[in-house]
C-alpha cells in the first residue's frame, strides 16, 4: 500500500492529466460530475454521489459509430476510430465500480461491443472507498462493500492522506507512473485504513435501506412478479421522464440514430430509456402501450431478467441516485419492499 | 465457423455496402428486393429464419427477415411491406441503388436437426410468408432430407399473395408437396378457398405427424395455434417467430427484451412452448 498527502494530490493528478485523459469528479456550478481533468478543474472528491454515474467513461451518452458519405451512387463507410490510448477514471465509488461489471456482462457478451471493449481495455479504474455513506445508499443489499472497493487501484481517505493499493496489473502500472508522489504506507496507515473500513461498515449497518430483503426477487420469479397486481399502485405516479434511467449506472438501453453533417451522415448511438412511450413502437404496433408495462419492464429487467442471464447477479448496485432524483418519489427500493417476500 | 486466429474481431454494428440488383412488385404494397455486394457476390451466408438490418443513411435502419434460401448461392432477397418511413423510402429505391446491410442476426428454424426427416406443415399469413419462404425453398432444394410438405398460405385478397409465381411454378410442382391457398373474402376470378387461415387449417384436418411452422400477424398466429391444438398438435411441435422493435441486433440495446430473452439474439424463432414461458408482452 502507498500513501500521498491530500495536499499533494493535485500534483499527482496534474502529472496523470498531462499524460493521458483523466476523468474525475469535477464541480461545475455547484454540481459534481465526472469530467475531464484540466488545469483549472475544481476537483471534488468529497461529494459522495456524482449527479450522473461515471458510466459515460465506457458507454458515453452519445457516440459516433461510423460516418457515411455518398458520392453520386457510391456509398463509403468510415468506422469511428476506437479508443487506443490508456486513460484513467479516478475516484469511482464502489457501487459504480461494480456497475462496470454489470455493463461488462452486456457489452462484452458475444458478440462483444467493439467500441465499449476498446474503452474497457484502455481504461484504468481508481476507486475510492465511501468515507460517509448516505441515507439513500443500499449497496450492501447487493453484496457490495463500500469499505473495500474493487477496481484497478483502491483508495481510502484517511486523516490527511489518501492510501492507495493496486488490485490489478493495470493498477500497478498506474502507481508506477505516479510513484514520485507516493510513499510506502506503514503500519500506522494500515491501521488507519482498517479503522476507516470499520467506521464505514458501521455507518452502513445503520442506514435505513441496508437490510432490505431481496426475497422473492430472482431469475426464476418471472411469472409471479410479472403478474403481481401491485405494479399498478407502484407505477401510477410515474411521469415517464426517464431520470432514473439516465442517472442509473447500470441502465444500458440505447438508440441508434443519424446526424446529417451537411456533407454526410454520422450514425451514432445514444442512451435511451425503456420508460419512454416510443421505445418499443413499431410501424405495426407497440407491445408496451401503458406506463405500467414500461415501469414494470425496468424493474423486472434489473431484478429478474438480468439475474436469470447472469448467474443471479442483479442489475442494480444500490447507488441510490434514482431514490434521490425521482420527481415522484418512486424507486427501486419501494418496488423491492412492496413486492418482495410476498407469495 | 471458426472465429479464432488472426482474423480481426467483427464489429457487429458496422454495416457493409450492398447493391439492389432486382426489385419485384409482389402485391400493391409488397416489393421483393435482391441485394448483393458491389462486386456482385453474396453479402454473407445465413440460415432460414435469420434476419438482417437494412439501413438507408439519414432515413433509418430496420430489421427484415431474409426471404431467400441459403441454397441460393448468388444473392439475398427481402420481401418488404410499405408501412413506415424507412419502408416507404425503400419502395422508392431503384435497381442499382446502394444500401447498407448488416447481419445476419438471430437464430434460425432447426432445418439441420429437429426438422430433418419430418413431415412439415407451413402456415403463413400475408407478408408472414417472407421468413417461411426461406425454409420452404431450403427444404425443397434438399427434398430427400424431409418428409411430406404442406403449405397453407392466406392473404386478404388474391392480389396480396406474395411470391405467387414461385408458388405456382415451383412449390405446386414439387414432389410430395401440397399447397393450400386461401383469401379472406370472395373475389371475382378466384376459384380457390375463401376464409381465414386459422379456420382453413382446422378444415384441412391435418394428421398430427408433422412439425408446424407458423408465421403471420400475431392474431393469426394465436388462433392458428389454438386450432392446431384442437386437432391434436402439441405446442412442442409448433415453431413460430416473434417480432419486436430492434436497434442493435445483438442483444444489447434492450428494445426487443422480453423476459430473459432478446428476440434479435435468442429469437426470432421460438418453439411455441418456449413462448409460454415468456411474460405475455409480445
Amino acid at each position: 500500500m502507498y500513501k500521498i498527502k491530500k495536499e499533494q494530490l493535485s500534483a499527482l493528478l496534474e502529472t496523470v492529466g498531462r499524460n493521458m485523459d483523466l476523468y474525475l469528479p469535477v464541480n461545475n456550478n455547484g454540481k459534481t460530475n465526472f469530467g475531464i481533468w484540466t488545469e483549472d478543474a475544481r476537483v471534488d472528491l468529497e461529494t459522495l454521489k456524482t449527479v450522473k454515474s461515471p458510466k459515460d467513461a465506457f458507454f458515453p451518452q452519445s457516440e459516433v459509430l461510423y460516418s457515411c458519405y455518398k458520392d453520386a451512387k457510391k456509398t463509403e463507410i468510415t468506422p469511428q476510430e476506437l479508443v487506443s490510448r490508456d486513460f484513467v477514471i479516478f475516484g469511482v465509488r464502489p457501487c459504480d465500480v461494480r456497475a462496470f461489471e454489470v455493463l461488462d456482462r452486456v457489452f462484452l457478451a458475444e458478440p462483444a461491443d467493439t467500441y465499449y471493449a476498446a474503452r474497457r481495455e484502455h481504461g484504468i479504474v481508481v476507486s475510492l472507498a465511501c468515507h460517509e455513506p448516505e441515507e439513500s445508499c443500499f449497496c450492501k443489499v447487493f453484496g457490495i462493500d463500500a469499505a473495500a472497493p474493487e477496481g484497478d487501484v483502491a483508495m481510502w481517505a484517511v486523516n490527511d492522506t489518501y492510501c492507495m493499493e493496486a488490485r490489478t496489473e493495470k493498477g500497478e502500472k498506474f502507481l508506477e507512473l505516479v510513484k514520485e508522489y507516493l510513499e510506502p504506507a506503514g503500519d500506522e496507515e494500515s491501521a488507519a485504513v482498517t479503522a476507516e473500513q470499520e467506521a464505514i461498515r458501521e455507518i452502513i449497518e445503520k442506514l435505513p435501506y441496508s437490510h432490505l430483503s431481496l426475497e422473492g426477487w430472482d431469475g426464476n420469479a418471472t411469472k409471479e412478479r410479472f403478474d403481481d397486481p401491485r405494479w399498478k399502485e407502484l407505477s401510477d405516479a410515474c411521469l415517464a421522464c426517464g431520470t432514473c434511467t439516465f442517472s442509473c449506472p447500470t441502465c444500458q438501453c440505447y438508440d441508434i440514430k443519424d446526424f446529417n453533417t451537411g456533407h454526410g451522415v454520422q450514425r451514432y448511438r445514444c442512451w435511451d430509456s425503456c420508460m419512454y412511450s416510443d421505445f418499443t413502437l413499431m410501424a405495426h404496433g407497440n407491445n408496451r402501450t401503458t406506463q405500467l408495462q414500461r415501469f414494470r419492464q425496468r424493474f423486472m429487467h434489473k431484478l429478474v431478467y438480468y439475474p436469470a442471464n447472469n448467474d443471479g447477479m442483479y442489475s442494480c448496485v444500490g447507488c441510490g441516485r434514482c431514490v434521490e432524483k425521482c420527481p415522484q418519489g418512486l424507486n427501486i427500493v419501494k418496488v423491492i419492499k412492496r413486492m418482495g417476500g410476498s407469495k | 465457423m471458426c472465429n479464432c486466429g488472426s482474423e480481426e474481431k467483427k464489429n457487429a454494428l458496422l454495416p457493409q455496402v450492398g447493391v439492389i440488383t432486382d426489385i419485384r412488385q409482389e402485391t400493391p404494397d409488397v416489393k421483393t428486393f435482391r441485394i448483393v455486394k458491389p462486386d456482385g457476390t453474396k453479402l454473407f451466408e445465413h440460415m432460414p429464419g435469420q434476419c438482417a438490418m437494412l439501413c438507408v443513411p439519414g432515413v433509418g435502419e430496420g430489421m427484415f427477415s431474409i426471404t431467400s434460401s441459403p441454397t441460393n448461392k448468388e444473392y439475398q432477397e427481402f420481401s418488404i411491406k410499405e408501412c413506415g418511413v424507412l419502408t416507404t423510402y425503400l419502395h422508392n429505391m431503384e435497381v442499382g441503388d446502394e444500401i447498407l446491410v448488416r447481419g445476419p442476426y438471430g437464430n434460425h428454424f432447426p432445418v439441420e436437426t429437429v426438422l430433418k426427416g419430418q413431415n412439415l406443415l407451413f402456415i403463413a399469413g400475408g407478408i408472414g410468408l417472407a421468413p417461411l419462404r426461406s425454409v420452404i425453398n431450403y427444404v425443397l432444394d434438399n427434398r430427400e432430407d424431409y418428409g411430406t410438405v404442406d403449405i397453407v398460405y392466406g392473404s386478404r385478397s388474391a392480389d396480396d399473395l406474395v411470391q405467387l409465381k414461385e408458388i405456382q411454378e415451383k412449390w405446386m410442382n414439387a414432389k410430395d408437396t401440397k399447397v393450400h391457398l386461401t383469401i379472406d373474402r370472395e373475389q371475382e376470378g378466384w376459384d380457390g378457398h375463401v376464409g381465414f387461415v386459422p379456420n382453413y387449417v382446422k378444415e384441412l384436418n391435418m394428421s398430427t405427424d408433422k412439425v408446424a411452422l407458423i408465421c403471420g400477424p400475431p392474431i393469426m398466429i394465436k388462433f392458428t395455434l389454438q386450432g392446431l391444438q384442437e386437432v391434436g398438435f402439441d405446442k412442442t411441435q409448433v415453431y413460430t417467430t416473434l417480432e419486436l422493435r430492434m436497434k442493435c441486433g445483438v442483444g444489447k440495446c434492450g428494445r426487443c427484451n422480453i423476459g430473459s430473452k432478446y428476440v434479435c439474439k435468442d429469437g426470432p424463432v421460438f418453439r411455441c412452448d418456449e413462448i409460454d414461458e415468456l411474460p405475455n408482452e409480445y
